[in-house]
């Protein structure tokens, strides 16, 4: 099967190829069909697609699909995980305001990192010595399975679907200029790969794409930020006065600005970076891809130090793109009106690499971007399968009667599924402003998945109807305040002034859904109740040592 | 587990020291990175001129940028000084409390 689908997708290339081709004598010279790009992102495609096809006959059981059988190295997981967290709109994203606004951008880099050494902490050790595939197992382990489990994936889909969505529109945008490619062919491209690694491949095929992009990118980024202290005799201080002399907001450029302007603002946006990322369903998912807990806080060590090292980068090549990309002394990257980048602000980091590097490089970090959010696609649809196949399918609704073969059958028809969904919503939504998207997700994961999870862990008196009660306040909550908010009801509902004055309200949510988690627990006097009390011993005793751990490498 | 085996492990000193001392340490750690972190918010919030003040009088280089760098890489020495503590310290107690149990069971 997966043979045919291999040569079904060399034949759909080469139509893409020579459509693409065809489109050659109309493009402005962006979005010339660019050959050095195409060939790149052919090799990338082609080696993962046999990264896949040797996945494939790997990938036996459901602990091989979900997990890789729990045989990654703390070291690759680290990298994988760093690979998942540098997706496009970090790589692009982050340079790409530092590029606008300079010391901005570093502040959401802090924000996106400080979290790590929190999971590490809280939560990477716990995960693994509780759970087993997802981390509904660790939410639901002493809890009852259905209602927790239906919550859980509810709260994992919700994430999943809106980070595909911000991903998809990304992927469709940069592909058009990149590649010259339709922007409705480029999403169907990524959905039908990222189907394929997923579904053919499992977790094992997820994780090495991703190791793979993730080292390539690290060594792209590093080769543009050496070129760019190169170019001004490795002195910062040349960098910075160059780097204001040229762009517009001059000297301000090296202070906070306007991104955090009050402090309640400030401490949401924290909030919501910090606390999102330890409930993001597709990095927790990965710590059930090593043997045990010393792998998995390996794991967030090697993680913390590349992602770290990643955002030192990005600062670099932001303010390396004002000096090089806007300060080109032929304005060759500027769009018509002689400010912006051809493009978009976010593709400086693009055009950095042609200013460093020429064509070849260029068409290296363009075919490495595709990449990136090839990875990161993959890993989402990987956990929102997950989701369906093991919360909802074998545990919620099916519990008990099914043998692994049919979960995993459920699990690639839910990988189908979500890949179809996500090229749907990424042609729908192609005209959206989707900053707000990506706000929600990380909105939600801190509000109902984070909340859950972390009282689960620790706090002994938590009760089946506090954690769904809290969950679904959590994620009520967050939906509810982010449509309220400026992105949603200013910005793309065209009212005056939002309700609620908050792109993150995490600040709001997230305290309310720990409230509600404690409120609903300590005044449920059911028998279940008493249950789930009593058993916390034994789960701390699992948690703490991992005895009973399900887990060790089994081949 | 049987609920013999629960008390047996929580009544273990293996056990004790080993929650116990790994839980304070975790805790003291994340407080620690939270502090840092929210005073670093709270002076952009507060005092943003402070981030953006020259370090010398004759560079372009302002207070921001090292601090900045300084909380990423403070950030990955904190995971490595957890990881260190937990390799040499934690897990041999972890392996002593394992023995313990595998000799109750025999």
């Amino acid at each position: 099967m997966l043979s045919r689908f291999l040569s079904l997708f060399i034949v759909a290339g080469l139509a893409i190829a020579m459509a693409a081709g065809a489109d050659l004598g109309e493009g402005t010279k962006a979005e010339e069909l660019n050959v050095p790009a195409i060939v790149m992102f052919f090799l990338f495609v082609s080696g993962t697609l046999g990264i896949t096809y040797w996945a494939s006959k790997r990938t036996k059981s459901a602990k091989d699909f979900y997990t890789a059988g729990g045989g990654i190295t703390g070291t690759q997981n680290g990298t994988a995980i760093a690979g998942d967290y540098m997706s496009a709109a970090s790589f692009l994203g982050i340079t790409g305001m530092v590029y606008l606004k300079g010391y901005d951008g570093l502040i959401f880099s802090i924000g996106f990192l400080v979290g790590w050494p929190v999971i590490l902490f809280m939560i990477s050790e716990q995960l693994r010595n509780l759970g087993k595939y997802t981390f509904a197992d660790v939410t639901a382990y002493r809890l009852k399975q259905k209602q927790v489990r239906i919550l859980a994936a509810l709260g994992s889909i919700a994430v999943v679907i809106l980070y595909l969505i911000a991903q998809m529109v990304g992927a469709g945008k940069l592909i058009e200029i990149l590649f010259g490619l339709d922007y409705e062919i480029a999403v169907v491209l990524v959905g039908a790969l990222m189907i394929a690694y997923v579904a053919f491949g499992g977790m094992l095929a997820t994780t090495w794409v991703q190791i793979i992009k993730a080292v390539l990118l690290l060594v792209g980024t590093t080769f543009m930020s050496i070129m760019v202290m190169s170019e001004v005799g490795f002195s910062f201080d040349v960098l910075f006065t160059k780097a204001t002399e040229i762009h517009s907001k001059g000297i301000e450029i090296m202070s906070p600005g306007g991104l955090v302007s009050d402090p309640i603002s400030a401490i949401s946006l924290g909030i919501a970076l910090m606390f999102g990322t330890a409930g993001l369903p597709h990095i927790l998912m990965r710590f059930f891809t090593v043997a045990d807990a010393k792998e998995a806080r390996k794991s967030v060590f090697v993680a913390t130090g590349l992602i770290g090292y990643f955002y030192v980068l990005t600062f670099i090549m932001g303010f390396g793109a004002i000096v090089l990309v806007l300060g080109d002394p032929t304005g060759q990257y500027l769009a018509a009106d002689g400010v912006t980048l051809k493009g978009m602000n976010n593709m400086a980091a693009v055009w950095l690499a042609h200013a460093v590097g020429g064509d070849y490089f260029l068409g290296f970090i363009s075919a490495v971007a595709f990449a990136t959010i090839l990875a990161v696609v993959s890993g989402l649809t990987l956990a929102g399968a997950s989701a369906i196949s093991h919360d909802l399918y074998a545990n919620a609704f099916a519990t008990g009667k099914v043998d692994e073969k049919k979960e995993m059958n459920v699990s690639k028809m839910a990988t189908v599924g979500i890949g179809i969904a996500a090229i749907f919503f990424g042609i729908a939504f192609e005209e959206q402003n989707i900053a707000f998207v990506v706000a929600l997700a990380f909105t939600i994961a801190a509000s109902a998945n984070f909340p859950v999870l972390f009282m689960s862990i620790f706090w002994k008196k938590l009760t089946t109807r506090g954690a769904v009660i809290g969950g679904y306040i959590g994620l009520v909550s967050a939906l509810v305040l982010v449509i309220l908010g400026p992105v949603v009801w200013t910005s793309i509902l065209g009212n005056a002034e939002p309700i609620v004055p908050y792109k993150f309200p995490a600040v709001f949510s997230v305290p309310l859904a720990f409230i509600a988690i404690w409120f609903f627990s300590v005044t449920d006097k059911s028998d279940d109740a008493k249950r789930c009390i009593e058993e916390f011993d034994a789960q701390d005793i699992r948690c703490q040592t991992g005895i009973g751990a399900d887990g060790a490498v089994d081949h | 587990m049987t609920k013999e085996q629960v008390l047996e492990i929580k009544n273990n000193p293996n056990y004790q020291k080993l929650v116990n001392t790994r839980s304070k340490f975790a805790w003291t750690l994340t407080v620690v990175i939270l502090v840092v972190y929210y005073a670093f918010i709270l002076l952009i919030a507060f005092s943003p001129e402070t981030l953006g003040a020259k370090i010398s009088p004759d560079a372009m280089m302002t207070v921001g940028i090292p601090v900045g760098i300084a909380i990423i890489v403070f950030s990955f020495a904190l995971t490595g000084i957890y990881v260190r503590r937990a390799n040499n310290e934690f897990d041999g107690l972890l392996n002593n409390l394992k023995n313990d149990v595998e000799k109750g069971m025999k």
